[in-house]
C-alpha cells in the first residue's frame, strides 16, 4: 500500500546538466572518492583486528555524494553530519592520519582520542561533526547557518542527515526556522535505502525530497551515485541559497556497500541487491569508466592516483598504531574551558 | 610477501568465532571488496570481505572450525608475481608495523590504579570581591536585573543575542526581556516558534562558531525536549572534539514551582543538570545574584543552565549599580554567619532557610545560612569550612530528595567532613510525589520555612 501510494507522488528530480567539467576536476573527484573508499576499508580491517572499537561506521558506496558537494562549497562553509562521518572528513581536507588515529583511540587522533568514529571535529576545516544522536546534528547545522546569517560573512551550512535521521521530529523544527529566517543551508539527505535495518518503504511516508513543501522549501532528488551529478546539483542550489533564498533540500540516492555499523549483517536486503548496486552503479567505477571512455586519461594516470591513495591510507594506518594512547591525565582536560 | 588474513572482529564485543564457511578456495583470485569466507559471531553469521588483494595461498583454519580468537591467521594471501613457494617464509600481517601500542583492553582490565572521580585539584575560584560593589545600590525586582544584566551584556559585545518563545514582540512571556527588542532589533531579540529542542540546538550550533546565545526557556519544564541538545551538543562537545570547539551558551528560563500549575510545571532540575560534567549549573536566588551572576554566565566561555524562579521574578532586592558588577561562578555567599548549624539552599529556598534562621534565632539557634548561588561547580570548600564550625547541615532544596542537590550534601559530608559532624546531615526537600494541584496538597509537597526549622532543631537535638 504504501509504496504504491509513494509512486502515486511524482518524483521530483534534479538532473541540472553538468557544465564543462575539466578533467583535472575529475581526478580530483577520483582520487577523493577512491581515498575514502580506501580508508574505510582499512578502517574496517583495523576494526577486525581490534584496533578500533565501538561503533564504526562505514561509508562505502556513498562516496559521490559527499565529493559532489564538497565540490560545490567554499571555503568558510560548514559541514555538519551525523556518525557516519569519516568520508565527510577527508572531503574537508581533514587528514587521513588524524582521523584514523581517532579511530584507534589515540593522542595523535582529531579529538586526542576522546571523541572516536563518531565524535571528530576540525574548527580550522570548518567540519562541526560527527554527531551519535539520529538528527541531531540538523538543528545544530541549522545553527550554524543562522550564524553565517548574524554575522552577514556569505557562508553556506551543508547539513547531512540520513533517511533515517528525516523522521526525526527536531528535522522538521530547523526545517520551519530555516525556511522562516531565510538561512543559507544546504540539507542533505544520504538516502541510502535503511536507517539501520529499516527500509525506507518501511519507515518513511511519501518521499523524503518533499518533506520541507510544506515549509516552502524546494526539494529535489539526485542520482547520489554518480559524483557530477551531485556536484551540478550542489552548484546550482549552493548558489541559490548563497543569494539568500533561503534552505534547499537535497535527496541523493545512494546506496552502502557495508552493513550499518561493523556488527550488522544485513540480512534485511538481499546480496543480489547490493551486487546489483556494485557493479552497476559503483561512484567510483562510473567516473573511471568516464575517465578512461572519454579518452581523457589513461590507466597509468589512474593506477598513480591509486598508489598515492593507497600511501596515504597505508601511512594513516601506521600513524594510527603509533600514535600513543592519551595520557590519562587527559580523563581531566576539556571538560569546561578554563576561565 | 605472503599477506596473513587474520580472523576479525565483527563486533565490540567479539573475542572468537566460528569460521562458518570458505567463499574462496585456495587458488582462487581476490579483489578489494571480496567476500572471503562467512564467520558466525555469537550474534549472527557476517560475510568478511578482502581488504588486499591477492590469490589465496593456503587456509589456516578450515571450515567449520569453532572458538577460532580474533586475530588468528586464517589465511595466506599471495601477491602478485608470488607463488606458493613464498608460503615458507611466513606470513606478513596486513599493516605492517605491530601496533607500537596495543589495542586498549576491556575497561575492565585496563582500569588504572585508583582512579579519582573527581578532579585532584578542584578548579579554585578566586573570591568575590562584591562587597565593595554594594556601597552605591538600586532597588530592582529580580526580573528587571536580569533584563539589565542581557541588556549591559548585549551592549558590551555584539556576538550575544537572546532568542525563545516570545522574547521579543511580546515582550517575555514573564517579561523578563522586557524592552530588549526596542532596544536591540528583530536581529538579537529573536521570537522562536514553539519548537525547544529546535530552539536549542540551533542556538548550540550558532555558539560553535562563537556566536554567544541566551536561550530562553518559558520555563525549564519545556527544556525537557531540549535536554538532549543540552547534554549531548552543548556540554560534551568540548571534550569530544578533543578542546577544539566549545559552546558558550547560556540556557536560562524559571525552574521549579510556581504556583499552582501542578505536576507537569513544576519541577526542580538543579539536581538533573548537576549531574552532568560540562556544564555549569547556576541558581541565583537575590535580584543582585541575578545580575552578577547572570553577567558571569554570558561572559562564561562554557555552556550555563541558569535556573530562575517565577515567584521571585517580582521581589526586590538591592542591586549594586555599576555595570562591572560581576559575582564569580563556583562560589557560594554566606548570607548570614552563624556558629551553630549550617543550612544550605538555593533560589527561593534561600528566603526560606533565612526565615527558619530567625525563628531558630528566637530559640537561641545560631543557624549560618548558605546561598549556594552555583550548583556545578558546588562551592564544597565554603560548605565544608561552614560546618567544621558548627558541626551540623541541613539541605534544603525545593526539587525531589530522591539523588538530589541534598544526596550531594551528603556525600560531601562523608567525604569531607565526617569527623566534623555532630549529627546527621538532615535533608529538607520536596516530598517524593508530582506536584499536585490542589492547594493544600501543593504546600505540603513544598518545603516549607517550618519544615527547616524542625530539621535545623532536630540536627542540634533540640
Amino acid at each position: 500500500m504504501a509504496a504504491s501510494r509513494r509512486r502515486s507522488t511524482k518524483a521530483q528530480t534534479d538532473t541540472a546538466p553538468a557544465q564543462a567539467v575539466s578533467s583535472e576536476e575529475l581526478l580530483h573527484y577520483y582520487r577523493e572518492m577512491l581515498l575514502i573508499r580506501r580508508f574505510e576499508e582499512k578502517a574496517g580491517q583495523l576494526y577486525g583486528m581490534g584496533l578500533i572499537g565501538g561503533f564504526c561506521h562505514l561509508y562505502i558506496g556513498q562516496e559521490a555524494v559527499v565529493v559532489g558537494v564538497q565540490a560545490a562549497l567554499k571555503e568558510g562553509d560548514d559541514v555538519i553530519t551525523s556518525y557516519r562521518d569519516h568520508g565527510h572528513m577527508l572531503a574537508c581536507g581533514m587528514e587521513a592520519k588524524g582521523v584514523m588515529a581517532e579511530l584507534t583511540g589515540r593522542i595523535g587522533g582529531y579529538s586526542k582520542g576522546k571523541g572516536g568514529s563518531m565524535h571528530m571535529f576540525s574548527r580550522e576545516k570548518n567540519f562541526y561533526g560527527g554527531h551519535g544522536i539520529v538528527g541531531g546534528q540538523v538543528p545544530l547545522g541549522t545553527g550554524l547557518a543562522f550564524s553565517h546569517k548574524y554575522l552577514n560573512d556569505g557562508g553556506v551550512s551543508a547539513v547531512y542527515c540520513g533517511d533515517g535521521a528525516i523522521n526525526q521530529g527536531q528535522v522538521y523544527e530547523s526545517f520551519n526556522m530555516a525556511a522562516l529566517w531565510k538561512l543559507p543551508v544546504l540539507f542533505v539527505i544520504e538516502n541510502n535505502k535503511y536507517a539501520m535495518g529499516t527500509s525506507q518503504e518501511r519507515a518513511s511516508a511519501g518521499e523524503l525530497h518533499q518533506r520541507g513543501a510544506a515549509y516552502g522549501i524546494p526539494g529535489y532528488q539526485v542520482n547520489g551515485m554518480d559524483v557530477l551529478e551531485v556536484k551540478a546539483a550542489a552548484d546550482k542550489w549552493v548558489n541559490y541559497i548563497r543569494e539568500g533564498n533561503g534552505p534547499v533540500i537535497l535527496e541523493m540516492k545512494t546506496y552502502r556497500y557495508r552493513g550499518h555499523s561493523m556488527s550488522d549483517p544485513a540480512k534485511y536486503r538481499t546480496k543480489e541487491e547490493v551486487e546489483k548496486m556494485r557493479s552497476e552503479s559503483d561512484p567510483i567505477d562510473q567516473l573511471k569508466s568516464k575517465l578512461l571512455g572519454g579518452g581523457l586519461v589513461d590507466e597509468d594516470k589512474l593506477k598513480e592516483i591509486d598508489r598515492e591513495v593507497k600511501a596515504i591510507v597505508t601511512e594513516s594506518a601506521e600513524f594510527a598504531q603509533q600514535s600513543p594512547e592519551p595520557d590519562p591525565s587527559e580523563l581531566w582536560t576539556d571538560i569546561l574551558v578554563e576561565t | 610477501m605472503p599477506i596473513e588474513v587474520l580472523m576479525p572482529a565483527l563486533s565490540p564485543t567479539m573475542t572468537e568465532g566460528k569460521l562458518a564457511k570458505w567463499v574462496k578456495k585456495e587458488g582462487d583470485t581476490v579483489k578489494s571488496g571480496d567476500i572471503l569466507a562467512e564467520i558466525e559471531t555469537d550474534k549472527a553469521t557476517m560475510e568478511v570481505e578482502a581488504v588486499d588483494e591477492g590469490r589465496v595461498g593456503k587456509i589456516l583454519v578450515p571450515e567449520g572450525t569453532d572458538n577460532v580468537a580474533v586475530n588468528t591467521p586464517i589465511a595466506i594471501l599471495l601477491e602478485e608475481g608470488e607463488d606458493e613457494s613464498a608460503l615458507s617464509k611466513g606470513g606478513n600481517a596486513p599493516v605492517a608495523a605491530a601496533p607500537a601500542n596495543p589495542a586498549p583492553a576491556p575497561v575492565a582490565e585496563a582500569a588504572p590504579a585508583p582512579a579519582p572521580t573527581v578532579p585532584a585539584a578542584p578548579v579554585s575560584v578566586p573570591d568575590s570581591d562584591e562587597d565593595k560593589f554594594f556601597a552605591k545600590t538600586v532597588k530592582k525586582t529580580v526580573r528587571e536585573a536580569l533584563r539589565d544584566a542581557m541588556a549591559e551584556e548585549m551592549r558590551r559585545d555584539e556576538k550575544v543575542f537572546v532568542m525563545g518563545e516570545e522574547v521579543a514582540q511580546y515582550q517575555g512571556a514573564y517579561k523578563v526581556t522586557q524592552g530588549l527588542l526596542q532596544e536591540f532589533g528583530e536581529r538579537r531579540v529573536i521570537d522562536t516558534p514553539i519548537t525547544e529542542i529546535g530552539f536549542a540546538g540551533l542556538g548550540v550550533g550558532a555558539s560553535f562558531k562563537g556566536l554567544k546565545p541566551i536561550v530562553e526557556f518559558m520555563t525549564f519544564n519545556f527544556a525537557m525536549q531540549a535536554i538532549d541538545h543540552i547534554i549531548n551538543s552543548a556540554a560534551k562537545t568540548l571534550y569530544m572534539s578533543g578542546g577544539q570547539m566549545g559552546s558558550p551558551i547560556v540556557f536560562r528560563g524559571p525552574n521549579g514551582a510556581a504556583a499552582r500549575v501542578a505536576a507537569q510545571h513544576s519541577q526542580c532540575y538543579a539536581s538533573w543538570y548537576a549531574h552532568c560534567p560540562g556544564l555549569k549549573v547556576v541558581s541565583p536566588w537575590s535580584a543582585a545574584d541575578a545580575k552578577g551572576l547572570l553577567k558571569a554566565a554570558i561572559r562564561d566561555p562554557n555552556p550555563v543552565v541558569f535556573l530562575e524562579n517565577e515567584i521571585l521574578y517580582g521581589q526586590s532586592f538591592e542591586v549594586p549599580e555599576d555595570e562591572e558588577f560581576v559575582l564569580p561562578i563556583g562560589k557560594a555567599k554566606i548570607e548570614r554567619a552563624g556558629k551553630d548549624v549550617t543550612i544550605t539552599a538555593f533560589s527561593i529556598m534561600v528566603g526560606h532557610a533565612l526565615a527558619a534562621a530567625e525563628e531558630l534565632a528566637k530559640e537561641g539557634i545560631d543557624a549560618e545560612v548558605i546561598n549556594l548561588r552555583t550548583i556545578r561547580p558546588l562551592d564544597t570548600a565554603t560548605i565544608v569550612n561552614s560546618v567544621k564550625k558548627t558541626n551540623r547541615l541541613v539541605s534544603v532544596e525545593e526539587g525531589w530528595p530522591f539523588a538530589g542537590i541534598g544526596s550531594e550534601m551528603c556525600a560531601l559530608m562523608m567525604e569531607q567532613a565526617f569527623d566534623y559532624l555532630d549529627a546527621p546531615v538532615a535533608r529538607v526537600a520536596g516530598l517524593d510525589v508530582p506536584m499536585p494541584y490542589a492547594a493544600n496538597l501543593e504546600k505540603l509537597a513544598l518545603p516549607q520555612v517550618a519544615d527547616i526549622v524542625k530539621a535545623a532543631k532536630q540536627a542540634c537535638y533540640r
